[in-house]
């Protein structure tokens, strides 16, 4: 996997899509950086999965995008939004084409940006130009590179000082058609003191998305004292390929908390890292998958702790059923000077057929001492003395298992932040899980 | 001989084994409608495995002996189905379920019992539970913490008899329910225990310890030993074991103290 790769685009198409859609030359720039990086750069190294096995063929050119918003039906539209009310405050993307862009006034006129992300980087270029492919960059390896050069639509969320955004913002992601190649880049700049609830859904239109990778990046940069939830759920289908990586970067006493819901059908690429530089920040991760056919699933969180007395919790939990792999691995890194740091982490991984394979790797990078830090892994199958306890008052063994099994995800399914999603979320674990 | 309308938990010649260890050794038992039993003795002698077995754990092997609730072979049941035909048990360690909360625990298994298209209404399931967490002293925060984790002691012990008062079994079995509960708590458990007393209900009651019996008084007292029982009596028998202790009945018994029993009775 080297030199020869076959990319699936060439300068010449990147720099003419780019130039047609009227994109700012240092994006352009962007792009061709990261083009050429893809051709240089391997694929990322992740521990215990060969994705160098897995078909990456299908990383495609973006297709034109149709910058007309609103040309969604409204019946499929209200079939992509968790309800009506939502509508005002959300984003579609079908494809590459963002198909609806909405933001209620109220927050518009708080200087609230939510946009996609090519619209931004012609209107608010100020705001996106620092900030783009900057805590993830083109050059960590060949996906973050293709990314660079091929992303389109996204979402490009921008909360100024002081505003506390009270309703989540909605994406709704769907990949439907192999022509044109989903691959949002999700940037989130959450200024000094600001607050917001952002909330996305990627999803299969269908039968109709064919193979295809989609290739994700989002970046958030939460200022001093901004707090900022982000919840993704991912429910694409068995021939999408779905590689994420999410960064947040915390400047003082800043807060991030991920939810993160891997329900993909095919395998995935999962990675969710946030940087605590600035002192007194807090990060809590909760990463929850469920496994089955042949799926293989690698998933890591990390945080970093920079700052002093910064503080972060993470917890994955893995189901596998079938012949389902998932490698789920946690780290905790505090760099040296982050005095009174305290970073705790647990993975757990529950098992359920003997085809199934899972493993959690707990590791902890301390290299200062005045700092707590723990964690837990465990993985294994259903407790035998938990579905005995169920089944002796009353309950049937499908019963009981699929109560232990749901209450293993439960803390995570949880922390939706919109009842509507929370619901479809759980019907969607449910039908994961085969019940 | 059944008496129409009576029920009847007839235990006979049961034996068990865990990991090929045979620990009960030819045990009988019967109980009749409304009786409240008790069965004492020492440490490792089989009281928990007698509870553990009459409930079907997979851990334990029945290789011999017959357990019937009015005439139904209960052996042949498996766990769910036993519950279902009414028995309860109260358990020492009950386990915690992260994730699912009490409440829609108990829900699930109140309508366990009751079937499809018989199920509970929300607003009466609600009402009971409220009343029956009031009768228990129990935070009505509790309905909504997930299943015994992070519950004291304690905490489990009335949890399951609220399960026990919702549930309404036909045939009870606590076993040690009194361990690691103080003066108030076992007041308020035993208070619970004798509210469902009646005559249609029994009750089987294992413990190590004499005083839950101030609070629940039994019809019968029996004593466990060996795997099997050993001497029956009324509630005079626990307080002769309380004061005198159990070397009397090994000597009139001509029963030696094994190495384990004696190392496990130490310790408690």
């Amino acid at each position: 996997m080297t030199s020869n790769t076959l990319l699936p685009v060439d300068r010449q198409a990147v720099t003419d899509r780019s130039r047609g859609a009227g994109e700012p030359e240092w994006l352009t720039e962007l792009r061709l950086k990261g083009l050429e990086l893809a051709g240089e750069l391997e694929l990322p190294r992740l521990e215990k999965t060969r994705i160098d096995r897995w078909n990456w063929t299908s990383i495609g050119l973006p297709g034109e995008v149709k910058r007309a918003a609103g040309n969604e039906g409204t019946a499929e539209l209200s079939a992509l939004l968790p309800s009506e009310e939502h509508r005002g405050n959300a984003l579609v993307q079908r494809g590459s084409a963002v198909v609806h862009r909405e933001l209620a006034d109220e927050w518009k006129a708080k200087g609230v940006i939510f946009t996609d992300l090519e619209t931004a980087a012609h209107e608010h270029a100020e705001l996106v130009r620092p900030y783009l492919m900057k805590a993830v960059a083109a050059g960590e390896h060949r996906l973050t590179a293709l990314h660079a050069a091929l992303w389109n639509g996204g979402i490009f969320l921008y909360v100024p000082k002081n505003v506390a955004v009270e309703v989540p913002l909605y994406a709704s992601f769907v990949a439907d058609a192999a022509e044109s190649v989903l691959a949002p880049h999700v940037l989130i700049v959450a200024e000094e003191g600001s607050s917001v609830s952002y909330v996305e859904q990627y999803q299969s239109s269908g039968t109709t998305d064919g193979e295809q990778v989609v290739p994700t990046v989002a970046e958030v940069y939460a200022a001093s004292g901004a707090h900022v939830r982000y919840a993704s759920i991912h429910n694409l289908g068995p021939a999408v390929i779905d590689v994420a990586y999410r960064r947040a970067v915390l400047e003082r006493d800043a807060r991030m908390e991920w939810v993160v819901g891997e329900m993909n059908a095919g395998n995935g690429i999962s990675d969710t890292t946030t940087l605590l530089n600035g002192n007194g920040s807090s990060a809590d991760a909760k990463v929850i998958c469920v496994g089955d056919g042949e799926q293989r699933l690698n998933l890591v969180t990390r945080n970093v702790h920079v700052g002093k007395a910064t503080e972060s919790d993470m917890s994955m939990r893995a189901v596998v059923r079938e012949a389902a792999t998932a490698i789920v691995g946690g780290i905790t890194k505090i760099e040296k000077g982050a005095t009174g740091a305290n970073g705790q982490q647990a993975e757990k991984v529950l098992m359920l057929s003997p085809s199934a394979r899972g493993d959690a790797n707990p590791i902890l990078l301390i290299d200062e001492d005045d700092v707590k830090a723990g964690h837990a892994a465990s993985v294994g199958q259903v407790n035998p003395e938990q579905i005995f306890y169920l089944m002796s008052r009353g309950l049937s063994r499908e019963e009981a298992e699929r109560l232990v099994i749901y209450g293993f995800l439960a803390p995570v399914v949880a922390e939706i932040p919109i009842p509507e999603l929370e619901k479809q979320f759980r019907q969607l674990v449910e039908r994961k899980l085969g019940q | 001989m059944l008496v129409a309308g009576t029920m009847h938990f007839q235990i006979e010649g049961l034996r068990a084994n865990v990991e090929n260890k045979e620990i009960l050794k030819g045990f009988d038992l019967t109980i009749r409608n409304g009786e409240v039993h008790a069965i004492m003795g020492p440490n490792g002698t089989g009281k928990s495995t007698l509870a553990s077995v009459l409930m079907g754990h997979p851990k334990y092997e029945v290789t011999a002996g017959a357990v019937t609730l009015d005439g139904e072979n209960l052996l042949a049941m498996s766990v769910d189905e036993r519950a279902r035909a009414g028995l309860f048990l109260g358990m020492q360690y009950p386990s915690e379920i992260p994730g699912v909360t009490n409440a829609d625990f108990l829900r699930s298994a109140i309508n366990a019992r009751r079937g499809e298209g018989n199920e509970i209404s929300l607003m009466k399931f609600i009402r009971q539970l409220e009343g029956k967490m009031k009768e228990l002293e129990m935070n009505p925060e509790f309905a909504h913490r997930y299943l015994n984790e992070g519950f004291s002691g304690g905490e489990k012990k009335r949890n399951e008899i609220l399960q026990l008062m919702l549930l309404e079994p036909r045939l009870t079995i606590l076993d040690e329910i009194d361990s690691g509960l103080d003066i108030d708590a076992l007041r308020i458990v035993a208070d619970g225990v004798n509210s469902m007393r009646s005559e249609d209900r029994s009750f089987l009651i294992i413990t190590h310890y004499q005083r839950l019996l101030n609070y629940i008084k039994p019809d019968f007292v029996h004593v466990m030993m060996q795997g099997r029982i050993v001497r029956s009596g009324g509630p005079e028998l626990a307080e002769r074991l309380e004061n005198e202790g159990y070397e009397w009945l090994r000597e009139e018994l001509g029963i030696e103290i094994d190495s384990e029993d004696e190392a496990v009775g130490q310790k408690a």
